[in-house]
């Protein structure tokens, strides 16, 4: 992979190349294909898509609509009703949450989720655990944050309806054995939704060799636009699951009192659909193939070592989570000794690093961990040696800024 | 913008040095401000006596900022009648805003070293809560 001319690919990468954008677990940068994608289709397609019986209509459903063909091939899924568009992760996992629960989570079940998981794939199960009387029950991490699978075996019953786990931690970097934990919550019976939000951006992701039954993902952390996410699910289930929306689009028949939905996906896709995000999807994908996943894997491997031993020589600097850099997906989440995570992030920020820094919505994560607030620095394959060793200079010299001696 | 400025003596000095950093067993008046999303929790203690506060303290964490604002705020306030610390408030959150005149910045004393906050928004809750803090503690006590 040629840095140099990947990174031109991106326009604000190459307009502000004083900022070293280390943030990417939040949302990614922006190739100048996705931009174009999205403004291409406002300039040549622009029609309510799936309504209009005229051509122009018909261009702008044809464009939405291998964009979801893109999508079903990017995560190998086996047909195109088992994607469906929404605004982003949260919401596709809003979805699943209310709409499976509603046809099949009873009072006295059981839904299980880590304390990995981002507010996003918590929340909704215990709200709609709550909803249906049900329990919801947490799988707890060692301190590295692996699940082992001798504790998820245990913490399975008989009343285990769902399992809601994440592929990769969006704090502490570290892999989940989806693959090895969907089988074995099948073997229970219970239905098993994974979180990629933030793996799919960075692994290959294939739903049918995971056998997951769904898989919810955000476009904008894969570079894709903003307001544009997926969810997978099995057919199996989304055909006997209610809508989560009703409105335009999603019926097949209806009279005053009562309606019929539409077929999959549309059931699930109420309103104006985001037809633009969806080809600024379709052409992050199409960059993603261009350059190669495996190629993107390699490099964001090659960063991750970097990183670590970049990180681990920082005096007073105390890193979460695995010592080994091929357990982060480059992901790093520290704390500085004495200084607050926010200083910090302010600190780094006028040296020009971006970073996060606070619970990173993972709050029970944080409070198992015993640390109320981190900075978390994650890289993406544009990001480069020097960023990480900028990265490293300004947070060697933190505590001094802080007035503490060396 | 350069925060080489912003982090000054001035700041990390009442941050690591606190004057008012303690508990304060005479206090009459009691509350605890907490920004919720960025987790800086302070509790305000302050012994007011016939409308003037003869002595303030305060307890918590946070980020360098939220702590060393509601350290230099007590330093401003304590000795000073509730109006004063109402009026000086006023000026604070003004400044914080960008609103404020060379005149006022005097007024505010080593608080005024907060002014470039005006430029980060982002932390503008941290600066301010010790200050609304204290505003809601002394306004409760005149509904009173």
């Amino acid at each position: 992979m040629n840095i140099a001319s990947v990174r031109a690919d991106f326009p604000l990468i190459a307009a502000y190349g004083e900022i070293a954008y280390l943030d990417n677990a939040a949302t990614a940068q922006k190739p100048r294909a996705v931009l174009e994608a999205e403004r291409r289709f406002y300039e040549e397609s622009n029609a309510n898509p799936l309504r209009g019986l005229y051509a122009l209509s018909q261009r702008a459903t044809d464009v939405y609509e291998n964009a979801r063909e893109s999508v079903r091939a990017f995560i190998n899924a086996s047909s195109t009703e088992e994607i469906i568009f929404t605004r982003n992760a949260s919401e596709s996992l809003n979805l699943a949450a209310c709409s499976w629960s509603q046809a099949f989570l009873r009072e006295g079940d059981e839904v299980l989720v880590t304390v990995l998981e981002h507010h996003s794939n918590m929340l909704p199960w215990q709200q709609a655990a709550k909803r249906a009387g049900a329990v919801l029950k947490f799988l707890e991490s060692d301190e590295r944050g692996v699940i082992t699978e001798t504790a998820f075996r245990a913490a399975l019953s008989d009343k285990t309806k769902l399992v809601a786990m994440t592929q990769i931690s969006n704090v502490l970097g570290v892999e989940n054995d989806i693959k090895r934990f969907a089988a074995i919550a099948h073997e229970h019976g219970a239905a098993f939704v994974c979180d990629g939000a933030q793996s799919v951006p960075h692994i290959r992701v294939d739903v049918q060799a995971l056998d997951v039954d769904f898989l919810a993902f955000s476009g904008h952390k894969m570079c894709g636009p903003m307001g544009i996410g997926v969810l997978y699910g099995k057919k199996k289930w989304l055909k006997k699951m209610p809508p989560f929306l009703f409105g335009g689009e999603m019926i097949e028949y209806v009279t005053r009192e009562s309606a019929t939905w539409a077929e999959l996906p549309h059931k699930f896709e109420a309103g104006t659909v985001n037809a633009a995000g969806a080809a600024g999807l379709a052409a992050a994908i199409d960059y993603y193939n261009a350059l190669g996943f495996d190629a993107i894997t390699a490099r964001e491997e090659e960063l991750s070592r970097v990183a670590m031993e970049a990180l681990t020589a920082v005096p007073h600097l105390r890193l979460l989570g695995s010592a080994d850099w091929r357990e982060h997906h480059g992901i790093f989440t520290f704390t500085v000794d004495d200084v607050h995570p926010h200083d910090i992030a302010a600190i780094l920020d006028g040296d020009g690093v971006c970073v996060r820094a606070g619970h990173h919505c993972a709050q029970p994560l944080m409070q198992y961990l015993r640390t109320p607030s981190t900075v978390r620095a994650s890289l993406a394959f544009y990001n480069t040696e020097e960023e990480i060793g900028r990265l490293a200079e300004s947070l060697s010299r933190v505590r001094e800024r802080m007035g503490y001696g060396q | 913008m350069d925060n080489r400025s912003f982090y000054n003596e001035i700041l990390t000095d009442h941050n690591l040095r606190p004057g008012h950093k303690h508990a304060l067993a005479d206090a009459n008046m009691e509350l605890r401000g907490v920004n919720p999303s960025c987790g800086d929790d302070i509790t305000l203690r302050l012994r007011v006596e016939d409308g003037v506060i003869r002595d303030g303290a305060y307890t918590g964490d946070g980020c360098a900022i939220s702590q060393a604002s509601a350290d230099m705020m007590l330093d401003l306030i304590v000795g000073r009648s509730v109006e004063e610390a109402m009026r000086l408030s006023e000026i604070f959150l003004r400044m914080i805003k960008g609103k404020v005149t060379p005149a006022e910045l005097d007024e505010l004393e080593e608080a005024a070293a907060l002014i470039d906050v005006s430029h980060m928004p982002a932390r503008v809750k941290c600066a301010v809560l010790g200050w609304h803090t204290m505003e809601t503690l002394l306004n409760g006590e005149e509904q009173e």
